[in-house]
């Protein structure tokens, strides 16, 4: 068993001319809570379908769970829980009939636990009192709940899940993450996709960032948060010597008034107490002192870029 | 998110953390140290790994569902859809029409309208076989054609084909089920005409012993067993239908394209087994046998149609279900 959960090596999926998926080395270690981040159209969804068996890759390798994908998913995909490209049903059976139905699709579920597994799974997501009512008239969040109930019939050993939260009302988001953190803390490896920033800095010890089919960044949140430049505010109104003071640091200065904002380009300046016992030596008055750290939306457009278009 | 029941206030239940764990947790969770820390997360707490185990045991545990319970949900799905009874109901419609008509206008003349039409009002047992020899061209294809097409586009075009595979139910299997479902409603659709059409004859209609074609007369009883090897051989004929809409319903994301596409073929081959010039082709056409089932009313009963129908449907059911598979097990499943 290795140690990771999903592992890919030159990932890539081509329609036709268009690359949707470039050469991506995907390396969720297990246990982990891995946030796939990245803005629409950047090929999360192939890649999740390709991690699933659902879509054949052009070329490179993946394994799921320490298994050749998509070879081994037979053996592989009734350990993995998915919610893919949003939840599916049958309209016109009951939230139950159509999780009945998907649980009797796996040939490994046991038959006779598979009535009070249902049942624990709709209890789980808050569905129970809604089990009997057709799925067609559920609303946008049930089915969401729905979804998500579907891909816990069974103990997972890696939950996939694409956009979780979407549709969901706030106490619904609150419920998925605890739901979701319950599984982290149970040892179950959680890949969580989203554009929601908030949502995956909660929730993940890993990120990873697709942007145009590439993975653009992997690591661990903190590695990705501090990848980013450091940046102090300052408050003083001894302006001119505290920036000097800063410039001696090796820090790049922009002053508005009495107010400086001192970024750490190279990422190896000195610690901000170091900043403070200079500036302090320095006869300067501190007035506010505040570290910033890159919020993880700086470092997602950071790597993603500003446009608001698709790309295509 | 709205509740059902207005008194019921629309406030969503927590998703309680409840014992679903891993059945195989890596070794590494075994850390006390790491699970009692990362405990502290959940909120109502988290299970004991003994227990998830157990859990995990469980689930698993016993005989797995074979492939008779994908396709006992298959079916109950499909007889679960107000769709299907009302296709159900349509073919019931043709034998109720034909022999209230009858019944009402009286007899037609020997050699007018459709065959056995002037049987019945000797014979209410020959109502069925009439709305047979009625349904065959068009309402029988059509409804086979609607469910052949849904099987695989309808799921896709849902969006569950994806959460059926990753289930995993198995590609072939999958086909192999959905076909399988396709061929009880051929059944079904067949013995809903011959069995309506019966009953209705019986209620409005003298009955006695079923005069066959070559003149003789058998039984009531061996007649009625008769009639149900003739709804068996339809439903034979339809098979070769429903293994080109299972195909076609694999190209295609929009179930309707596959169940048109479905219905022309039905028709299109009946229209080209109508040219003589293009009696080549004939014996190559799925329709060729469909309309020979009487041959099952001679003394005795000839079975050489059952047999060559039989082939006939089967090289069909090779071809387009190989296709099928073929087209299942490759393609990407992007819907």
């Amino acid at each position: 068993m290795t140690d990771l959960a999903i592992e890919t090596q030159g990932l890539t999926k081509r329609f036709g001319a268009q690359t949707a998926v470039d050469g991506i080395d995907l390396a969720v270690p297990r246990g982990a809570v891995y946030g796939f981040l990245g803005p629409n159209g950047s090929g999360k969804t192939t890649t999740i379908r390709m991690l699933l068996g659902l879509v054949r890759p052009t070329s490179g390798a993946a394994r799921v769970l320490g298994t050749e994908m998509p070879r081994g998913l037979e053996a592989v995909l009734p350990r993995v829980g998915a919610l893919v490209e949003g939840p599916a049903f049958a309209p016109f059976l009951s939230g139950e009939a159509n999780l009945r139905r998907f649980d009797s699709a796996d040939r490994h579920a046991s038959p006779s636990t598979r009535g009070a597994r249902v049942d624990e799974a709709l209890e789980r997501v808050g569905l129970a009192h809604a089990a009997h009512k057709k799925a067609g008239a559920y609303s946008l969040g049930m089915k969401q709940r729905l979804g998500l109930a579907n891909a816990l019939l069974m103990p997972r050993d890696l939950l996939v899940l694409d956009e979780p939260t979407n549709g969901l009302d706030p106490q619904g988001t609150r419920e998925v993450r605890s739901l979701v953190r319950t599984f982290a803390a149970d040892g179950t490896t959680v890949f969580v996709s989203s554009h929601l920033l908030a949502e995956i800095e909660q929730l993940c010890t890993h990120v990873g960032v697709m942007s145009a089919g590439r993975l653009v960044a992997q690591g661990t949140l903190d590695e990705f948060r501090n990848a980013g430049a450091a940046r102090v505010e300052l408050r003083t109104p001894d302006v001119a010597r505290a920036r000097e003071v800063l410039e001696r640091l090796g820090l790049r200065t922009e002053a508005e008034a009495s107010v400086i904002d001192a970024t750490d380009a190279s990422g190896e300046g000195p610690a901000p107490d170091e900043i403070v016992a200079a500036l302090v030596a320095a006869g300067v008055r501190v007035h506010g002192f505040t570290v910033r750290e890159e919020s993880l939306e700086e470092r997602f457009v950071e790597l993603t870029g500003e446009g608001f278009d698709v790309v295509a | 998110m709205s509740s059902p029941d207005p008194t019921h206030t629309p406030q969503p239940a927590p998703l309680t953390p409840a014992p679903l764990t891993p059945a195989s947790p890596p070794p590494s969770d075994t850390d006390p140290a790491r699970v009692s820390n990362q405990s502290g997360h959940s909120q109502a707490g988290s299970v004991s790994l003994g227990e998830a185990a157990r859990a995990g045991r469980a689930a698993r545990a016993g005989r797995a569902g074979g492939i008779h319970s994908l396709l006992a949900t298959e079916l109950a799905m499909l007889f679960r859809r107000w769709r299907t009874w009302a296709m159900l109901a349509a073919l019931a419609l043709i034998p109720m029409l034909i022999a209230i008509a009858i019944r009402i206008a009286g007899s037609s003349s020997p050699g007018r309208g459709p065959g056995f039409l002037d049987q019945i009002a000797g014979n209410g047992l020959f109502v069925g076989m009439t709305a047979l020899v009625v349904a065959m061209p068009l309402f029988l294809p059509l409804t086979i054609a609607v469910v052949a097409g849904d099987t695989i586009a309808g799921e896709a075009s849902l969006g569950t084909l994806r959460y059926l595979l990753i289930a995993p139910a198995g590609r072939l299997r999958l086909l192999v089920v959905k076909f399988a479902g396709a061929a009880v409603f051929c059944l079904v659709a067949a013995l809903t005409v011959v069995i309506v059409g019966t009953l209705i004859g019986w209620a409005l209609f003298p009955i006695g012993p079923v005069t066959l074609l070559s003149g003789g007369q058998v039984s009531v009883g061996e007649g009625l067993l008769r009639f149900l090897a003739i709804a068996a051989y339809v439903c034979v004929s339809l098979l070769g239908l429903s293994a080109i809409g299972l195909c076609l319903s694999t190209l295609t994301t929009v179930p309707v394209g596959a169940m048109a596409a479905t219905a022309i073929l039905a028709v299109s081959a009946q229209i080209a087994g109508a040219i003589p010039q293009l009696e080549w082709l004939h014996p190559w056409l799925f329709t060729d046998r469909w309309f020979d089932f009487a041959d099952l009313l001679r003394s005795p009963p000839s079975w050489a149609s059952f047999g060559e129908n039989l082939l006939l449907q089967g090289a069909y059911l090779l071809v387009f279900g190989g296709l099928a598979a073929w087209r299942m097990v490759t393609k990407d499943v992007l819907s």
